[in-house]
């Protein structure tokens, strides 16, 4: 009796776990994706399995290119995939400089991240790992030895199992959760200086990533890697995202049916409104004081509208303007998918 | 005829100034009067500005109170035929050959918005990922990708979704823009861009037959989904006087093949935040100040980075003043701070060394911080969506209102 009761409470938890965990994909739901989208594939199944060599036990027979897959992350918090034929040598010293991220730019990602990002067991990174919103960040590397293969082998998003595709069928799928499929040789090794900007530079994520529990340490500026480029994980990028006045109605997807795109953000009227309303009254409040009050007395309503309107004017075009694209952009997006009418 | 500079009669120790290369002699100043006067061009003076102000009913911009656009060709032409009631149409476009955009790069863009709201008038701005793949040996993709990151920024400058057409040369190029680019690459010896551009025998052909599409956008004809009918719209070109050898080029056949010529306004150069005779550069990021830099990069970035006209020490510096010729913050100050009476005073408070370099190191970074914060903002509402609007091949039936 007192043994199934202590043993209740830890089901239950990870029952919660589980259930709080509802945006990452399962495995299954990733098998159902693939035959939707038609790609040619097969599927074995095996003991849960680590590291390459203990797949190769079960699977490396099989007429299939095993691959080896890396979560990697930079000093600025960002993080990559780089999937390759399992015999590809991957250098992190050269990668991490054609990405231009200097030498000792990369690392392998903690743990925690493997299931925070890329929602997969330990020993179980793989390219399809970015069907889930909250890899969207992470960038793909892949080796361009998939491209003459007839078969790779990859998880699908867990370790209980492998499959078999070509690269065709994982590019076909990569498009499907708007990724642009991009092989590089991994092996290659070109030099990196003043003159030969890093090669691989363009993959390093451009957008901050949204999570903000990973723990941030301020990076020093004096960055002595290539580029300060976009990635900032300060707070100020995160809240710039946040402050979108034109607000973001459904932001948060349950499962995105057909494709990971982010959700087109709705020209908000609502919300446009109160950011101006907002504006104009921290301004009003600021011009009214005792010494405003008594320096123009009866014309302070005059002066107040006057310099109201000499330092909002450009400002509220701005916002107008934003929320002009983005209702242009809304009617634009529907416009190219509406259905004629039948006759 | 205009005069078409020769590269390969510039003597070494002279300034160097081509869309590839830009140095001053014995690195100091860029002579920017020397330029003109080589280059052929105009002076932007007051009356101009005024004429401005009095034509689109609303204070010049700041870039214009300041002199930053400071030179033009045939920029009359366009106000005299705009009096009249003609309409005319932007050209402008950037190279993206680097995802970092610091404010330098933005300079033509910021500029560029208040000439179309002001006029009132559509524009097109291209993106040259053909010509970044081909110099800085990028892959298509990435100069492709690279080309949509850029457009965002570009996008949040606050550019009017209803009056603008942006375009990536891979893209793009094709059909009536491909006619034009024949047609100008015919009227255009091997000799000639030779001399203009500084081709060698070892360049490959790309390089050779890139000029044309660059010269084309100025042409209405090469946009029938936008100008159709219009054969005679006039074309103006903000740009950094560096590009001027394109356009040289593209007066020079212009006429000879039915077309006006187009319009250019053109701006000094950007400087580095280590001074005039620094070079910003995208492998050093204290240079410049990037549009994703955070508060407290700026200010660091300004306090430890930026070249001051200051004296050593503080009694030398209330007695002497400051040297504003070189110091980095006043320059910066009068691209970017509105208030004109405000930049007065500090000039002369820091010249006369009553204000010292931290104060105006102060209020940069103020002006710098809600600049790039703006941006961002701005920035952060544009989504891919939008950039696939933007470049969508549409017509823009307000593109006069």
């Amino acid at each position: 009796m007192h043994l199934k009761l202590l043993l209740l409470p830890s089901f239950i938890s990870a029952l919660t776990l589980k259930l709080i965990d509802t945006m990452g994909y399962s495995k299954d739901q990733l098998l159902a994706r693939l035959k939707e989208l038609q790609i040619e594939f097969s599927q074995y199944e095996h003991p849960v399995v680590l590291t390459v060599e203990a797949q190769a036990k079960y699977v490396g027979n099989m007429g299939g290119v095993l691959s080896k897959n890396l979560f990697l992350k930079d000093k600025k918090h960002r993080y990559y995939v780089v999937s390759a034929l399992a015999d590809t040598e991957v250098d992190l010293k050269v990668l991490s400089q054609r990405l231009g991220l200097g030498k000792g730019g990369l690392r392998m990602a903690p743990e925690e991240a493997l299931g925070e990002i890329l929602q997969v067991p330990l020993g179980c990174v793989t390219p399809f790992a970015v069907i889930n919103e909250s890899a969207r960040h992470v960038s793909l590397l892949l080796d361009q030895g998939f491209k003459t293969q007839k078969c790779c082998i990859f998880h699908p998003l867990s370790n209980n199992m492998s499959i078999f595709l070509n690269a065709q069928g994982l590019d076909k799928f990569l498009k499907s959760v708007g990724r642009n499929p991009s092989y590089i040789d991994l092996e290659a090794n070109p030099p990196v200086g003043k003159d030969q900007p890093p090669d691989l530079a363009a993959f390093v994520p451009s957008d901050s990533p949204v999570l903000s529990d990973l723990p941030e340490k301020a990076p020093p500026s004096q960055d002595s890697t290539g580029k300060s480029v976009g990635a900032a994980t300060n707070s100020a990028a995160v809240t710039a995202k946040a402050v979108k006045p034109s607000g973001n109605a459904q932001n948060v997807k349950e499962k995105p049916v057909d494709s990971v795109r982010p959700s087109i953000p709705a020209a908000d009227a609502g919300k446009f409104v109160e950011e101006l309303l907002d504006r104009a009254s921290a301004l009003l409040l600021s011009e009214i004081s005792e010494d405003s009050i008594k320096q123009h007395g009866g014309q302070l309503g005059d002066e107040v509208a006057n310099n109201i309107k000499k330092c909002l004017r450009e400002d509220l075009k701005n916002l107008a303007t934003i929320f002009k694209n983005t209702a242009y952009t809304e009617g634009f997006y529907a416009g190219t998918r509406y259905q004629p009418k039948r006759h | 005829m205009e005069k078409i500079e020769d590269k390969n009669q510039q003597p070494e120790e002279e300034q160097v100034v081509n869309p590839w290369e830009v140095s001053a002699k014995d690195g100091g100043k860029i002579d920017y009067d020397k330029l003109i006067d080589k280059f052929g061009c105009q002076r932007l003076d007051q009356p101009f500005v005024d004429r401005v102000q009095r034509l689109t009913s609303r204070p010049p911009h700041v870039f214009l109170r300041r002199g930053v656009f400071f030179a033009h060709r045939d920029f009359n032409d366009i106000l005299d035929a705009y009096e009249r009631g003609e309409k005319f149409y932007l050209y402008t476009g950037r190279g993206p050959s680097s995802e970092a955009l610091h404010l330098g790069h933005l300079i033509p863009f910021m500029f560029t918005k208040y000439l179309q709201d002001a006029f009132k008038v559509p524009l097109v701005i291209q993106l040259t990922d053909d010509e970044k793949c081909m110099w800085k040996n990028l892959s298509v993709e990435e100069s492709q990708r690279l080309a949509r990151e850029n457009a965002k920024d570009i996008i949040a400058c606050g550019f009017d979704i209803s009056k603008t057409f942006i375009f990536s040369d891979f893209d793009y190029v094709g059909g009536a823009f491909y006619k034009n680019m024949v047609k100008v690459a015919k009227c255009v010896t091997y000799n000639k861009v030779v001399g203009i551009f500084g081709f060698t025998g070892e360049d490959h052909i790309g390089k050779v037959s890139f000029p044309p599409v660059q010269a084309v956008p100025s042409f209405p004809s090469s946009f029938p989904h936008l100008f159709s009918g219009k054969d005679y719209l006039r074309c103006l070109i903000p740009c950094a006087i560096d590009q001027d050898p394109y356009f040289r080029m593209t007066r020079d056949v212009a006429p000879r093949i039915g077309y006006h010529k187009p319009a250019l306004i053109e701006s000094l150069f950007f400087p580095a935040l280590q001074g005039e005779n620094g070079k910003m550069s995208a492998s050093d990021p204290n240079s410049a100040i990037y549009v994703t830099d955070s508060a407290k990069d700026i200010k660091y970035k300004v306090n430890k980075h930026a070249f001051t006209g200051g004296q050593e020490s503080i009694e030398k510096h209330r007695q002497y003043g400051a040297n504003l010729e070189v110091d980095i913050p006043i320059k910066y100050l009068s691209f970017f701070l509105e208030d004109d009476a405000e930049l007065e005073h500090i000039k002369k408070e820091y010249g006369a060394g009553r204000m010292l370099t931290g104060e105006v190191k102060k209020r940069l970074t103020e002006v710098l911080t809600e600049l790039v914060e703006r941006h961002r903002r701005a920035r952060a509402a544009v989504t891919d969506e939008m950039v696939d609007a933007f470049m969508a091949v549409r017509p823009l039936p307000n593109m006069f209102d």
